[in-house]
């Protein structure tokens, strides 16, 4: 059965409309002559759809791809509504282009966002080539059907390619989105679902050129950029002429930084012939920095300390919470803290960019997640118009959030405008792990209680975050309808700031990522006092709501099911082996993990396996959805091991020595389960990371009674085998 | 500058490097190959992997000159239809999310596979240990380690019928 997308259809014209899946007949480019005959053009029907009359079909995707499987699951969509066959499709990169609407891989929002446009690109080229087909037979459209590349009739048998038809389908009028019928149902469809490989996979198995760091223009410089190491620190002089006097160096300049610490901060130019030239250049660079910055871990903590005596500013209450706690059988108070972690893409920072200087015209190539606000901010500090910016969009080594920020984009354009030649801006590992914008520490302080059977009867939360003015600041704060707010009925969250000159930005599933695993780890505590086992606590916390549901109960329960169901939760473990669970969902999608631990007091184990489910609406990719999931398990993993301290106002991390990521041999086997439904589907990049963290420190606790209340693991003497 | 002479995947190059620029560069920046890839810099997490005589190393670390008479391979090198029992093996268990270390990884497990015909898990973990992945696509590597070597002794009996 197909579904129409009648509940949604206004709304869908105005997608369309603004992202160019109904757009037409925008460039027809002539293609080569083909066997000397007549020019033959290629039918461009929108602006993600290209077929070419010997039917080579060429799909646009609209968004960057850091690593998250877009540029092969967008594709996907619109090549199972064209009904043509995947293993003939030509996968394209778009550049950064108005038409598009939103091109940016952040929020898990590309698969929702993206999940009309695509089908209506896919289905709206399809009806046309149908429309032609019927018309050449002089049969009705009804009876023609869309196969693998095909137009056919069948009751005459007959059978066209597309390529066949691009010359008289190009004459017909795009349809009305009414009048298409688009697939929803994981049922429906013939390629959605399936287990896909990466559209870039051969690139990267034979080293072809695909990354930021790889493009290469002629006459192209290579460039470093020394920043002041202390936040907010500008240049008052260097020793430039030395500088420019180094082998292979051809420029070393200043350049001017403005205040605030998400736009252009001030440093040094080193441009040379090679980066290696430009960085050994650096070494001997001698600044004057103007530093001013005193923030630091310890400073911090002191101030968190002191901030906990307080109460704190109410962000919301309802019920009665004091009077909650009277009537609780069990009240438990506990304190959480996770420091500042970093995103640690594998690609360093770089950008590439070539200045016009005739025509005033920049022209980069961005591993950018969010290229439209590198634009914006480009125009906005070199006074460049937008017009004469063009982005092209290369492949990330690594997106998680990090991306989002264009401070790499506008150093190169700054760069670029004071030299003729193209330059690559490439950081060190150094500069990256100094110059991050740090997913922000957090300190939690909860009160619970709870009846005699489990359950959550009253809750106190007081939050010790960081923020400027009267908000946080990015990635920093917890809104007051977050479960289990709406889950109890007396709530209170109270909400305290610390002042902060440290970047911070969103990191993977912004908050969710770092705070879940609070309230997670808490829920079992509370489980434990009365005795309560943590899926039945967790499955009556979720039985109803109270006033508005801070998230869609049946779903959160069965996919919490579920992943109980697939670890057979429940069975016995020998001693030194526990299960842990958490549930969570943001960003649209459902997930809950369940953790098997082996390990002892000593605070040596092993993560033997983690069984997950997600309820994203239906799988576009399976091999896309599968590596999101396993992902972000060893994401999870990873960065309970991640700590970022301040001292100075300077990170104190260097590498991966002071700053490690998991490896190979601490990395758990993972089991993954769908409930797959035809609910709008959501993205899986940021999803499966937030209850990971807490399915594993609970597990932790049941395998070896160390209950882990402050990250990184080594604060609680663990280290993962 | 120096004038030096490599042989890169079996083809023989002559460049000017300085004396302290270490093989990565000289790949990427005076070669263009650019398959190779930075990361670290200091020799901690494998991305920048190449094989020298057979054997994986490091080429952030290792200078230029010092690879003068030794074979080279950089993925670039291995196969450009990526038909080497490990690329294929990557390919069929699709390995990649961002794909950024995969190239280091891949040349790490060809040295691997040059040494251990079957590795098991423990082997697989050790001779991988310092290939770091932030996407962690670790699940997938064992098991395309595994497939790829199975696809070279299947290889290896196919070519001796």
């Amino acid at each position: 059965m197909i579904a129409k997308a009648s509940s949604r259809r206004s709304f869908i014209k105005v997608a369309a409309l603004a992202s160019g899946a109904l757009i037409v007949g925008v460039s027809r480019t002539p293609s080569a002559k083909a066997n000397g005959k007549a020019k033959i053009e290629v039918w461009e029907p929108n602006l993600y759809v290209r077929i070419d009359p010997n039917g080579v079909t060429t799909i646009v995707s609209k968004n960057p791809e850091a690593g998250q499987g877009v540029k092969t699951a967008f594709p996907m969509v619109v090549a199972e509504c064209l009904n043509v066959d995947w293993e003939t499709v030509k996968v394209e990169q778009a550049p950064l282009d108005e038409r598009y609407g939103r091109q940016a891989a952040g929020g898990s929002r590309g698969t929702p966002d993206g999940w009309d446009d695509l089908r209506i690109a896919g289905a709206a080229a399809c009806f046309m080539l149908k429309s032609a087909a019927a018309k050449k037979w002089g049969v009705s459209k009804s009876e023609c059907a869309a196969e693998n590349g095909f137009i056919v009739h069948k009751a005459s048998g007959k059978k066209l390619a597309y390529g066949d038809l691009v010359g008289l389908a190009a004459k017909e009028k795009p349809p009305e989105v009414d009048a298409l019928e688009l697939k929803s149902r994981p049922e429906e469809f013939k390629l959605l679902g399936k287990f896909v490989r990466g559209v870039d996979n051969k690139k990267i198995f034979t080293g072809q050129p695909l990354y930021g760091c790889d493009t290469r223009l002629d006459g192209m410089l290579y460039a470093v950029f020394q920043k002041c190491s202390v936040f907010g620190g500008r240049v008052r002089k260097a020793n430039l002429k030395e500088i420019e006097r180094l082998p292979g160096v051809r420029y070393a300049f200043v350049v001017e930084g403005g205040t605030s610490l998400r736009g252009l901060q001030g440093g040094v130019a080193i441009v040379a012939e090679t980066w290696w030239e430009a960085e050994s250049a650096r070494k001997k660079l001698r600044v004057d920095w103007d530093a001013d910055n005193a923030n630091s871990t310890t400073s911090f903590e002191e101030q968190a300390a002191r901030l906990a005596k307080q109460e704190g500013k109410t962000v919301r209450e309802y019920g009665n919470v004091a009077k909650g706690f009277d009537k609780a059988h069990k009240v438990l108070e506990a304190s959480y803290y996770y420091p500042f972690v970093s995103h640690a893409n594998m690609e360093p920072q770089n950008c590439t960019a070539h200045f016009d200087r005739s025509s005033g015209k920049m022209t980069l190539w961005a591993p950018s997640q969010n290229p439209g606000s590198g634009r914006n901010l480009i125009s906005r500090t070199l006074g460049i118009p937008q017009e004469k910016i063009h982005v092209n969009l290369t492949r990330m080594g690594g997106g998680f959030g990090r991306r989002l920020t264009p401070d790499f984009m506008v150093e190169v354009a700054a760069i670029a405008k004071e030299v003729k030649e193209p330059v690559q801006l490439q950081w060190t590992r150094e500069d990256d792990m100094k110059h991050d914008f740090y997913r922000p520490a957090a300190w939690h302080h909860f009160k619970g209680g709870v009846d005699k059977s489990g359950r959550l009867v009253a809750w106190d939360h007081h939050f010790i975050t960081f923020g400027n003015g009267k908000k946080p600041v990015a990635g920093a704060n917890l809104s007051g309808k977050h479960y289990p707010s709406g889950l109890t009925p007396n709530f209170r969250l109270r909400q305290s700031m610390i002042p902060c000159q440290v970047p911070t930005g969103p990191w993977r599933s912004p908050g969710h990522s770092a705070y879940c695993w609070a309230f997670q780890s808490f829920f079992d505590e509370l489980a434990e006092s009365v005795s309560v086992d943590p899926l039945q606590f967790r499955l009556q916390l979720l039985e109803k709501a109270h006033g508005t549901a801070p998230l869609d109960l049946h779903r959160t329960r069965e996919t919490l099911k579920l992943a109980a169901k697939t670890a057979n939760w429940g069975r016995s473990l020998g001693e030194g082996r526990g299960l842990g669970m958490a549930f969570h969902f943001d960003h649209g999608g459902f997930t809950a993990h369940i953790a098997e631990v082996s390990g002892d007091s000593s605070g040596k184990v092993k993560v033997e396996k983690v069984y997950s489910a997600a309820d994203v609406g239906p799988i576009i990719n399976m091999s896309g959805a599968d590596n999101q999931v396993e992902g972000c398990v060893i994401d999870a993993l990873s960065t309970a091991h991640g700590e970022v301290t301040v001292n100075g106002g300077a990170v104190d991390q260097n590498n991966f020595d002071d700053y490690q990521l998991l490896r190979i041999g601490q990395a758990p086997d993972i089991e993954t389960v769908y409930l797959q439904s035809d609910n709008r589907p959501a993205g899986l990049g940021e999803p499966p990371i937030a209850a990971a963290t807490p399915a594993i420190t609970n597990a932790i606790y049941a395998a070896t009674g160390i209950r882990i209340r402050e990250l990184p693991l080594s604060k609680a003497g663990v280290t993962i085998g | 500058m120096s004038q030096i002479t490599l042989t890169i995947n079996g083809e023989s190059h002559t460049l000017d490097v300085p004396p302290d620029m270490p093989l990565l560069w000289a790949l990427r920046d005076k070669l263009n190959l650019t398959g190779t890839k930075y990361s670290c810099g200091k020799g901690l997490c494998g991305t920048c992997t190449v094989l020298m005589n057979g054997n994986a190393m490091r080429s952030c670390t290792f200078p230029a000159s010092g690879a003068v008479g030794m074979e080279i391979t950089t993925i670039e090198g291995l196969d450009s239809e990526a038909q080497h029992p490990v690329q294929r093996a990557w390919q069929e268990v699709d390995v990649p999310q961002c794909g950024y270390c995969q190239g280091g990884q891949i040349m790490t497990t060809v040295s691997l596979l040059s040494r251990v015909e079957n590795p098991d898990d423990e082997q697989i973990d050790a001779a991988l240990n310092g290939n770091l992945c932030r996407c962690g696509t670790y699940k997938r590597i064992r098991k395309a380690v595994k497939l790829a070597a199975e696809y070279t002794s299947a290889d290896k009996k196919g070519g001796s019928q």
